[in-house]
């Protein structure tokens, strides 16, 4: 098992002619995952490197039963496609584009909750089930089809992370990248309740960053609800209070959302707290070693 | 992005909050000027910097004469302005605002934040103004009144009143309700982050004004504010920070001594974090993106050397869309280019690694090519103590 994305996902893009979308379309595709159609208005009708491009994700959806969309589409126009593919009801959405204006994300936000969909990101690397389904930019090859979960605000860090688990011949049910900006569509609580469900998953690596609080909702979470072992790693301690970390959301303000309250929080919930990002899979190899939760 | 308190001031008026009447002021003789035509007193002189806590500075002073807002202009512009914002370096005044001045009754506290939790804008008022609100919010929470801005329903006059009564200020609920309204309507209609009335003040003549003002704007959403954009004050900002935006670096200064060149910002800020638990301390935050070219990557170098304070360089690439062949070409040519002094150590990881160990190996550069994170920092921060 695993969650999200695997064998049955049948992938579109929307803004598959772009740059970006057309790169990571192909690397997707290589790595095994059945894209089915691309989206871009204008340029319904032909075909792009042998995919089928539609004007609307509705007539997508209708002609080639897509049930996950990958979103390329630049910043000021990203909001709008993330709405037509919930109305579409594309039950999941992966949203990469980086930028998007956080007011307009507040309406995606009340827009979805009218429907079904589910939104990953935006500005995320996506999600991949090692082996079965790759919807992102994130390097197909340093994953390893294994029982261990992904949670990420971050996307390289996530590599490095994923990297050291497959060093240790521990691999991933499936990796998540939630994204960096102030609001996204599935939190840390979300992706931790669907690895919950997930019989396959033993443990999960969560990466958190400074900002917000919804690492301290994690640990809330986890207390009252996982038996698993969780590892967690949040970076930005020696970030200074008031200055943006290139993530939009990764800011302390006010003398809140700082790396060691979050820490703390986790901590005090019985979840390994790694100081050493190096020791992410050092971490999580002696956490299923050990006596389960 | 943020702005003056007086172009905050302006933004404001335009949609309907009452402010003091006032002028941007670059010289004494124009201060001088400004009082005449203000005709009030007393007047107040107010320095203008992109950060807080400007009155513990002797930034904000209050004048009773013309003379005296000549004379305390002469003093604030080209002060040094210290403040518990600015760090021990302070900032330069370079413009004031000269304003009327009021006879204040009462402060209270009103802003507007993004509410990561409940996905939406939310009206923060406090009857506590001229204070910290976060030392408010900590100390009695229950004196912090919040109110959502909901997306298409916008601020409802019905919250406004709430508000209003929850202040207490029964007699002016209109006025109140009114300049609640507005400061929404500003805060949805500029794509603002954060906006703080700190104080708003009631005056003894029944008038409501916002006596101080901060907004900040999301950068992202920029591009359709051409009008927002022109506000920018580049002297308020570090001068390597404004040339690596305009590169589309992420760079921001730090005081360590040791540089570090990243790509993404997650890794970017776990590097600065193992620079520190190795010892030593960093003397930046640099992402340079999941994409960048060889050109961006020598950019970058260039930036993050110009920085005098440092004494060795570390480059962590994990390699996904950015190829580490690309990063290690961007980092020797630029390095040849600039005759690099100081020692740097490069860990590179993922895609087409080998050919970017190559090329840094076969370049006859000083690298040192470090295996994993962990060696990397403990490599870079004893380069830098031996070069110190």
């Amino acid at each position: 098992m695993s969650v999200l994305v695997d064998r049955n996902t049948r992938l579109l893009v929307q803004g598959i002619t772009g740059r970006e979308g057309t790169f990571h379309t192909q690397q997707c595709a290589v790595y095994g995952t059945k894209v089915v159609a691309g989206v871009t208005p204008g340029k319904g009708g032909t075909t792009h490197e042998g995919i089928v491009v539609f004007n609307t994700v509705a007539e997508a959806v209708a002609e080639t039963g897509a049930n996950t969309s990958m979103i390329f589409v630049p910043p000021p126009f990203a909001a709008d496609a993330i709405m037509e593919a919930a109305d579409a009801e594309v039950p999941l959405v992966v949203c990469i584009t980086e930028g998007i204006p956080t007011l307009d994300m507040v309406r995606v936000k009340e827009f979805l909750q009218r429907g079904r969909t589910r939104l990953i990101g935006p500005n995320c690397p996506g999600v991949i089930t090692p082996g079965e389904c790759k919807v992102g930019i994130m390097p197909g090859a340093i994953h390893r089809t294994g029982e261990v979960g992904v949670i990420s605000r971050s996307g390289t860090l996530t590599y490095e992370a994923v990297a050291q688990l497959t060093a240790r011949g521990i691999g991933q049910s499936t990796c998540i990248g939630i994204g960096g900006d102030p609001i996204i569509g599935t939190s840390f609580v979300d992706a931790l309740s669907l690895f919950r469900e997930d019989s396959r998953t033993r443990g999960i690596v969560l990466i958190g960053e400074i900002g917000g609080s919804a690492e301290e909702a994690a640990a809330v979470y986890a207390r009252e609800n996982l038996r698993i072992p969780v590892v967690a790693y949040i970076a930005g301690r020696t970030a200074p209070p008031g200055r943006r970390m290139g993530h939009a959301g990764a800011i302390v303000s006010g003398g809140t959302g700082t790396a060691a309250e979050k820490g703390e929080a986790l901590r005090l919930a019985g979840v390994h707290v790694v100081e050493n990002p190096a020791g992410i899979g050092q971490a999580m190899a002696e956490a299923l070693a050990g006596p389960s939760r | 992005m943020k702005i003056h308190e007086y172009q905050a001031k302006a933004i404001l008026r335009r949609f309907g909050v009452a402010v003091p009447r006032g002028e941007v002021c670059f010289s004494p003789r124009e201060a001088s000027e400004a009082a005449s035509r203000l005709g009030a007193s007393p007047c107040v002189v107010k320095a203008q910097i992109h950060a807080g806590g400007r009155g513990k500075g002797g930034g904000v002073k209050l004048a009773r004469s013309v003379t005296e807002v000549e004379a305390l202009a002469r003093q604030i512009i080209g002060m040094t302005l210290v403040t518990p914002q600015t760090g021990p370096a302070g900032r330069r005044v370079r413009r004031i605002l000269v304003e009327e001045g009021l006879d204040i009754a009462r402060e209270m506290y009103l802003g507007v934040i993004i509410d990561r939790v409940q996905g939406m804008p939310m009206i923060i008022a406090s009857g506590e103004g001229g204070m910290d609100i976060e030392e408010v919010a900590r100390r009695s929470p229950e004196r912090i009144l919040r109110a959502p801005i909901r997306p298409g329903l916008g601020f409802r006059p019905f919250q406004a009143r709430k508000l209003a009564y929850g202040l207490g200020l029964e007699g002016a609920t209109d006025l109140a309700a009114r300049l609640m309204l507005a400061l929404a309507e500003a805060f949805e209609k500029t794509d603002a982050t954060l906006v703080e009335i700190n104080p708003m003040v009631v005056t003894h003549s029944g008038g409501l004004f916002a006596l101080d003002a901060k907004m900040d704007f999301d950068d992202n959403a920029l591009f359709r504010h051409p009008e927002i954009r022109e506000l920018r004050d580049q002297d308020e900002e570090e001068p390597l920070e404004v040339e690596a935006s305009s590169f589309g670096l992420s760079y921001i200064k730090l005081h360590g001594d040791v540089g570090c060149m990243v790509n993404g910002a997650g890794l970017a800020m776990a590097t600065m974090d193992m620079i520190q638990l190795a010892g030593g301390t960093p003397a930046n935050f640099l992402d340079v993106g999941g994409g960048a070219s060889t050109d961006q990557v020598s950019n970058a170098l260039r930036i993050l050397l110009s920085d005098p304070s440092v004494k060795a360089v570390l480059i962590n690439i994990f390699g996904g869309i950015m190829r580490c062949d690309v990063v290690a070409q961007g980092v020797v040519d630029s390095a040849f280019r600039m005759g690099v002094k100081v020692p740097m150590v490069v860990r590179l990881e993922g895609t087409n690694v080998e050919e970017g160990r190559g090329i840094l190996l076969g370049s006859g550069l000083n690298f040192t090519v470090a295996d994993g994170m962990q060696d990397a920092a403990r490599k870079v921060v004893a380069l830098a103590k031996g070069s110190a």
